[in-house]
């Protein structure tokens, strides 16, 4: 099916909560799935599922030093495909053995196991660039996570 | 030569190791077809596989396999996924 996630850099405010105080890693989880049902994403359910899965695997969500890609499996529960942002105040610890604390948890909705493939392949352009989770983790302003977040998508930067 | 990236739900993280394993494969001018999967699929999405790229927490999910396993800590670190496949492919 075609799908088109909004350019990263087009988040809305809904999507981005910034300087969050969660005081473990299922609070953390549940300030983005907060977001994501803001942003009209996902329906609360989706924040229990995204914690289960870490409950049913482990941390492994924690795919690089400070940040955590949140998600779910596809369900009823995913009204439209969505990203939310979330800047924790204190960083969190995830019990992963290497990219522990947590200070940038990123939630990811997907209607269909398919319909991740544009939104992810833009999150690759992101944070390839290593300075960009200490910067999102620092910013003041949901603009200036949106510039971030569009600053490495930029044509001949990739 | 086939590579899958495996993650819990198949949605996400697996895709970014993709992605990433992708651009590693590019640097090493090795021609390869990199599939995700979840930890479910994982035993059909690797029969033939010659690599398994998957984080420390879902080594031990992945149950019996003539692949090699490759444990990725940073998805986002090409010269870490870089250097590991290459010894993997090499």
């Amino acid at each position: 099916m075609t799908y088109e996630l909004p350019p990263l850099g087009a988040l809305p405010d809904e999507a981005i909560t910034i300087g969050a105080h969660a005081e473990d890693w299922r609070a953390a989880i549940r300030v983005v799935a907060d977001a994501l049902v803001a942003s009209g994403a996902a329906e609360d359910p989706y924040g229990e599922r995204m914690i289960a899965l870490v409950e049913q695997f482990g941390p492994y969500i924690v795919i690089a030093p400070g940040l955590a890609l949140a998600h779910a499996r596809p369900g009823p529960d995913v009204l439209a495909p969505g990203l939310a942002l979330v800047t924790l105040a204190e960083p969190v610890a995830f019990g992963h053995a290497h990219n522990d604390p947590v200070s940038v948890v990123i939630g990811l909705a997907a209607a269909e196991a398919d319909q991740h493939v544009a939104s992810v392949a833009g999150l690759a352009n992101v944070f390839n660039d290593p300075s960009v989770i200490p910067a999102l983790a620092e910013a003041a302003s949901a603009d200036e996570i949106r510039r971030l977040l569009s600053r490495a998508a930029e044509p001949g930067l990739s | 030569m086939k590579i899958v990236a495996l993650c819990g739900a198949g949605i996400g993280t697996s895709e970014i190791l993709r992605v990433n394993a992708l651009r590693a494969l590019e640097r090493l001018d090795v021609e390869a077809e990199v599939a995700a999967s979840d930890v479910a699929g994982v035993a059909v999405a690797a029969a033939g596989a010659q690599v398994i790229l998957t984080s420390p927490e879902l080594v031990s999910s992945i149950g019996a396999t003539n692949a090699d396993i490759v444990v990725i800590t940073n998805y986002f670190d090409l010269d870490e996924i870089t250097a590991k496949l290459e010894i993997a492919v090499g």
